[in-house]
C-alpha cells in the first residue's frame, strides 16, 4: 500500500513538474504578452494540480487532504480571472500605440 | 553536497539575484513588483528555516500589503519620476556602499561566528507552555511572556495612522481616504471582488484561529483580513469610511485599548501588570486577539487607502 | 521520497527563476503584472512540496495564505497599472461606466 502510495506521488509531481518546465518555456520563447499569459497560467496551473494530487496520498488525513485541493481551486480561481484582467490591460496597451 | 543543500543554494541565489534586480532597476513600478516577488520567496525561506510564524507574516506583510503600499507611492512618484533632475553624487554612492558592505559583513560575521549550541531560551518557553495552556509558543511569547511590547506594537499603529491622517489637506478633514473607485459592475474585476473576499475572510480568520496552538495569530489573519477589505475598495464595491466616524475610531482604539485594560486588570486584581491568572488566561488571551485581530484589519486596511482626500459632503 | 521530493522543490524554484527572468526582461508593465502570478503559483507548489520534505504540516497555512495575497497583489497591480495607462491618456474598457 506504501508503495502504491509512493508510486503515485513520484509519478504526478514528475508530471507536475514537467508542466511547470513546459510553462516556463512558453514563457521564454512565445513572442508577445498574451500567449506568454496564456502558457504561464494554464501550464503552471496544471502543474500545480498535478503537484497536489501527487500529495495527496501523503497527506495525514482527510482534513490536509481537502486542504490541499481547495488551495488549488483557489489559485484556479484567481489565475483565471487575473489572466483576464492582465489581457484586457495589454490589449489596451497594444491599440494605444 | 546532497540534494537539500543544492536547493538551498538554488533558493538564496534566486532571491539574491531578484533582490539586486529590484535594487538596480529603473522604473519604480518595476521595482515595486520585484519587491513583492521576493517578500514572497523569501516566506520560502521562513518555512525552510523552521519559522512559519515569520513566513505567514512575510508572505502577509512584505508580500500583500507592503507591495499595494509601496505600489500607491510609486503611482504618486509616477509624474515626478520624469522631472527629478537630481541624482545622487558620488560622494553618495560611494558611502552608501560601504556602509552596506560593512552591515552585511557584520551581520555575516555575526551569524558565521555564533557560538554552538547558540543560546536560546525556546526550551523555556516550551516548558511553560502551561501557564496559558496554548500550544503555540510564538503566540506565548507574543500574548503573555512579552505581551507588553505586543500591546505598545499596536499603539505604534494607532500613531501611525494617526500620522497618515494628518496628512488630509483642510477642507477633506475627517473625509474619505483615498480616491473613490469605480469599476464596470459585471466585469472581471467585480466579480472577482465579490467571490474573493468570502473564502479571504474564512481563510483569515481560520489563521487566526489555529494561531493558539499552530503557526498562525491575530496579526496574520488580520492582514488577510485588511486585504479583503482593500480588494473590494478598488474594485468599488465599497466606499472608504469617513475617518470621522466614531465606530471607526472605536475599533481602531479597541485592540490596545482592551489589552491596556487586561494589563491594568492584572495589576488591580493580580500581581502585576498584565499577569494572567492561569485558570483565566486561554479565554483572556483569545478575547484579546479578537479585539486586536479587528483593530489590525481596520488600521492595515487604512493605511492602505492613505490620506483623506475627500470632504463628507 | 525526501530527495526526490527536495529535487521537484528546486526543480520548481529554478523554473521559477528562469519565469522572473523572462518576465522582468520583458518590455512593458504588463509583463511585470505576470510576476505576481508566476510567483503564487510556483511559490505555492514549492511550498507544499516542502512542508512535506521537512515535516512542517503548517506550510500548508503559509501556501494558502500565500493564495490568497498573491491574487491581491496581482490585482493591486493591475489596477494600477490600468490607471497610469488611463493617466496617459488611453480610454478604458473595464472601468468608469
Amino acid at each position: 500500500m506504501s508503495l502504491a502510495r509512493d508510486i503515485i506521488t513520484i509519478a504526478a509531481v514528475s508530471a507536475g513538474a514537467f508542466f511547470f518546465l513546459a510553462g516556463t518555456v512558453g514563457l521564454l520563447r512565445f513572442p508577445d504578452t498574451l500567449t506568454r499569459l496564456h502558457a504561464l497560467t494554464k501550464a503552471d496551473n496544471l502543474g500545480l494540480g498535478l503537484v497536489v494530487l501527487g500529495l495527496l496520498p501523503q497527506a495525514g488525513s482527510l482534513r490536509d487532504g481537502l486542504k490541499l485541493v481547495s488551495i488549488w481551486l483557489l489559485v484556479l480561481l484567481a489565475g483565471a480571472t487575473v489572466s483576464q484582467l492582465i489581457a484586457r490591460t495589454a490589449r489596451q496597451g497594444e491599440t494605444a500605440k | 553536497m546532497n540534494i537539500a543543500t543544492i536547493f538551498e543554494i538554488v533558493l538564496a541565489a534566486v532571491v539574491l539575484g531578484l533582490g539586486i534586480w529590484t535594487i538596480a532597476v529603473r522604473e519604480t513600478y518595476s521595482a515595486t513588483v520585484g519587491f513583492v516577488a521576493y517578500g514572497l520567496l523569501v516566506a520560502l525561506i521562513w518555512v525552510r528555516l523552521d519559522a512559519v510564524d515569520v513566513a505567514l507574516t512575510e508572505a502577509a506583510i512584505g508580500g500583500g500589503l507592503g507591495g499595494v503600499l509601496l505600489l500607491g507611492a510609486a503611482a504618486r512618484l509616477r509624474d515626478g519620476e520624469r522631472t527629478v533632475a537630481e541624482t545622487p553624487g558620488m560622494v553618495t554612492r560611494v558611502s552608501a556602499v560601504a556602509l552596506s558592505a560593512l552591515t552585511t559583513a557584520a551581520l555575516a560575521g555575526a551569524i558565521v561566528f555564533l557560538p554552538d549550541p547558540a543560546p536560546t531560551l525556546a526550551p523555556t518557553v516550551v516548558g511553560h507552555a502551561w501557564a496559558t495552556s496554548l500550544a503555540n509558543p510564538v503566540t506565548n511569547v507574543l500574548m503573555a511572556f512579552r505581551a507588553m511590547d505586543t500591546m505598545l506594537e499596536k499603539v505604534v499603529l494607532l500613531l501611525s495612522i494617526i500620522g497618515v491622517w494628518s496628512l488630509a489637506p483642510d477642507n477633506a478633514w475627517g473625509g474619505h481616504p483615498g480616491p473613490r473607485h469605480r469599476a464596470d459592475p459585471d466585469g472581471i474585476l467585480v466579480f472577482l471582488a465579490r467571490l474573493l473576499p468570502p473564502i479571504g475572510i474564512v481563510v483569515g480568520i481560520y489563521i487566526f484561529w489555529t494561531g493558539a496552538n499552530h503557526p498562525g495569530g491575530a496579526f496574520q489573519g488580520g492582514a488577510i483580513l485588511a486585504s479583503m477589505w482593500v480588494l473590494a475598495i478598488m474594485a468599488g464595491l465599497t466606499d472608504t469610511p469617513p475617518v470621522a466616524r466614531r465606530w471607526l475610531r472605536f475599533v481602531l482604539v479597541a485592540g490596545p485599548g482592551l489589552f491596556l485594560l487586561v494589563g491594568l486588570g492584572g495589576l488591580w486584581f493580580g500581581t502585576a501588570f498584565l499577569a494572567y491568572p492561569p485558570a483565566l488566561a486561554k479565554p483572556l488571551i483569545l478575547g484579546i486577539e479578537v479585539a486586536m485581530i479587528l483593530t489590525i484589519a481596520a488600521t492595515l486596511g487604512l493605511l492602505l487607502a492613505g490620506a483623506p482626500e475627500r470632504s463628507v459632503k | 521520497m525526501t530527495e526526490f521530493l527536495t529535487a521537484a522543490v528546486g526543480f520548481i524554484l529554478a523554473m521559477l527563476a528562469l519565469g522572473l527572468v523572462s518576465i522582468l526582461r520583458g518590455p512593458g508593465d504588463t509583463d511585470r503584472m505576470m510576476a505576481a502570478q508566476l510567483i503564487g503559483t510556483g511559490g505555492i507548489a514549492a511550498l507544499l512540496l516542502l512542508g512535506t520534505v521537512t515535516g512542517v504540516p503548517a506550510a500548508v497555512d503559509v501556501a494558502l495564505t500565500l493564495a490568497v495575497l498573491a491574487t491581491f497583489a496581482s490585482i493591486a497591480f493591475v489596477k494600477k497599472g490600468l490607471s497610469s495607462l488611463e493617466a496617459d491618456g488611453i480610454g478604458s474598457t473595464e472601468d468608469h461606466k
